[in-house]
């Protein structure tokens, strides 16, 4: 597989360390009521579903950087990359 | 049909006519008392065991393609018991000791071949980890031989004991491991099921669950509505998938495992060799060819086949400790889905929906589980409690903090 890097453009797969499904950079509130249930569902629980799928992948052996992949994983197909940077900041974190 | 020699010269001379389908094609029935989703190794065992040894009737399998299409049919099928942690260790020694007897119980030949399996070592503290772990082994009733380098040295003079990287300083026996056909298991426990009236619906997906006021009623299948007072989940590979169909998430990641065969050599490997500084474990079958693996690829996917880099590490895990395996050429490469669980072990469990139960989370080691979690899941499902060897096998064992750590790495769904 080939992910093409934002920054550095198409780069091999066996570069990147892979993490899993992207809804991990949402880490829950640990003051939440609920805290323990959601840090459970976070750790453990996956959608891990068979169509397309947003995961983190780590450039260790490039710039560094933490990538959100947009991958089909009944063809492996890359539809999109992101830097995780700018994905978190969407979604809210302060970094 | 009972097989035995008399049988085979009974039919040589009346020019093997009288041979017959090994199961029968049925088309469902409007009801079932038991429903098994998932016609692989572990779905056909279970029903093998609820209708014989649990005397349950009134049994279906519903498999999605044909019998053997799954893992079952990919693996390989190398069999064994050596783990350490409680929750796990007796479950695999009750699996060998199933195998053992498992020919004759289900008279048909799968070729159960205890040739042993050898953990390679390659330091002083991997030595002592491997102790531990024969100790334990031990413990369980199961056998385990410590061997050092000179003894290895005289058995297996192949191997790259003078590695400059990772010297080889012994291995961990365990004498009764060894490999299936994995193929004939399928076969064995679907003609058993058969033979006590289990009906194996194959080319039937299940689409649904009929589920009213928290409790299960039934499957939507390709073959339509089916009724059944209890549903048994055993997908393997598709476990986050038809699970989903119930609304549940899963502790589980699926993951491709891709595996080896060269041409077909003489007689070289007398069983199953593991490396203990990398990840590849090689033996040879019967038709000669080595048959070997690795690390999964490491991302998730539901693509029946991997990517080259890991075809690379293996092929240098091989060189690593075999060198002479680099002259072979390979034949074929294929790769399997697999359920793969967040401590590397198994779930043999009631859900929290009534009369639909789950079986997974094998990652790429529930082969040799084949009858044991057969047994247990049938256990199971008659009893609606668990089996002595598989109480801690749990779907909720995360949230109580007891997982089953196996390699003591913490939550993550790359373990074995
Ligand atoms: C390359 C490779 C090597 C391996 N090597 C070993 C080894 O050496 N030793 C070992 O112990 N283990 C090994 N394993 C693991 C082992 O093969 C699996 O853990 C085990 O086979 C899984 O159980 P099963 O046989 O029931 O799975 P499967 O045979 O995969 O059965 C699951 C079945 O469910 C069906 N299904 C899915 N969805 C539906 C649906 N909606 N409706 C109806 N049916 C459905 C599928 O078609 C499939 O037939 C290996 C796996 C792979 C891929």
């Amino acid at each position: 597989m080939i992910i093409n890097h934002p920054l550095l453009g198409p780069r091999d797969a066996a570069e990147f360390v892979y993490l899993g499904d992207a809804a991990l950079i949402d880490r829950p509130d640990p003051e939440a009521e609920n805290a323990d249930e959601q840090f459970y569902e976070y750790g453990y629980l996956r959608d891990n579903p068979a169509g397309a799928h947003q995961e983190l992948w780590y450039h260790e052996q490039g710039d560094r950087s933490w990538l959100v992949v947009t991958r089909d994983t009944l063809t492996h197909e890359i539809t999109g990359v992101k830097l995780a940077r700018d994905e978190a900041k969407k979604r809210g974190r302060n970094k | 049909m009972r097989y035995s020699a008399f049988e085979i010269l009974k039919q040589g001379l009346s020019g093997n006519k009288g041979w017959k389908p090994v199961w029968r094609e049925p088309e469902p029935k409007a009801e079932y008392d038991v429903i098994i989703v998932g016609g692989g190794g572990h779905g056909l065992s279970t029903a093998y065991y609820l209708s014989k040894v649990y005397g349950m009737r009134n049994i279906a399998v519903l498999e999605k393609g044909w019998l053997g299409s799954g893992n079952i049919g990919r693996n390989t099928t190398i069999i064994r018991s050596n783990y350490m942690m409680p929750g796990n260790q007796p479950f695999y020694e009750f699996s060998l000791k199933l195998w053992e007897g498992l020919e004759q119980d289900f008279n048909y030949n799968a070729m159960v071949s205890q040739r042993s399996i050898l953990n390679l070592f390659h330091s002083d503290p991997q030595r002592d980890a491997f102790v531990r772990r024969a100790n334990a082994m031990i413990l369980s009733g199961a056998d385990a031989e410590l061997a050092d380098e000179a003894q290895l040295r005289r058995e297996l003079p192949f191997l790259d004991f003078d590695n400059a990287r990772f010297p080889i300083k012994g291995g961990l026996y365990q004498r009764r491991g060894g490999t299936v056909r994995h193929d004939a298991v399928a076969w064995g426990y679907a003609r058993g099921a058969d033979s006590h009236g289990v009906d194996i619906i194959q080319n039937c997906e299940v689409t649904g669950f009929d589920i009213e006021n928290g409790v299960c009623t039934g499957v939507q299948s390709s073959k339509g509505r089916i009724r059944a007072k209890k549903v048994a989940v055993c997908v393997a590979g598709s476990s986050s998938r038809v699970m989903s169909l119930a609304g549940m998430r899963l502790p589980i990641e699926s993951h491709v495992l891709q595996a080896f065969v060269t041409e077909g050599l003489k007689p070289t490997l007398p069983g199953v060799i593991t490396f203990g500084a990398g990840h590849f474990y090689v033996s040879q079958s019967d038709k000669g060819g080595l048959v070997f693996g690795g690390d999964i690829d490491g991302y998730n996917t539901y693509a029946q086949r991997g990517n080259l880099p890991v075809v690379e590490d293996v092929a240098e895990g091989g060189m690593a400790i075999m060198p002479m395996i680099g002259r072979t050429r390979l034949l074929r490469s294929w790769g399997g889905v697999m359920d793969m669980s967040m401590d590397g072990s198994p779930f043999i469990d009631k859900t929290h929906i009534e009369g639909l139960y789950f079986n997974g989370g094998w990652c790429y080691g529930g082969f040799k589980a084949t009858p044991a979690s057969g047994y247990c899941y049938a256990h199971l499902l008659a009893n609606d409690t668990p089996h002595p060897v598989a109480t801690e096998m749990r779907l909720d064992r995360f949230k109580r903090g007891h997982i089953i750590d196996e390699k003591g790495q913490g939550n993550q769904p790359n373990l074995h």
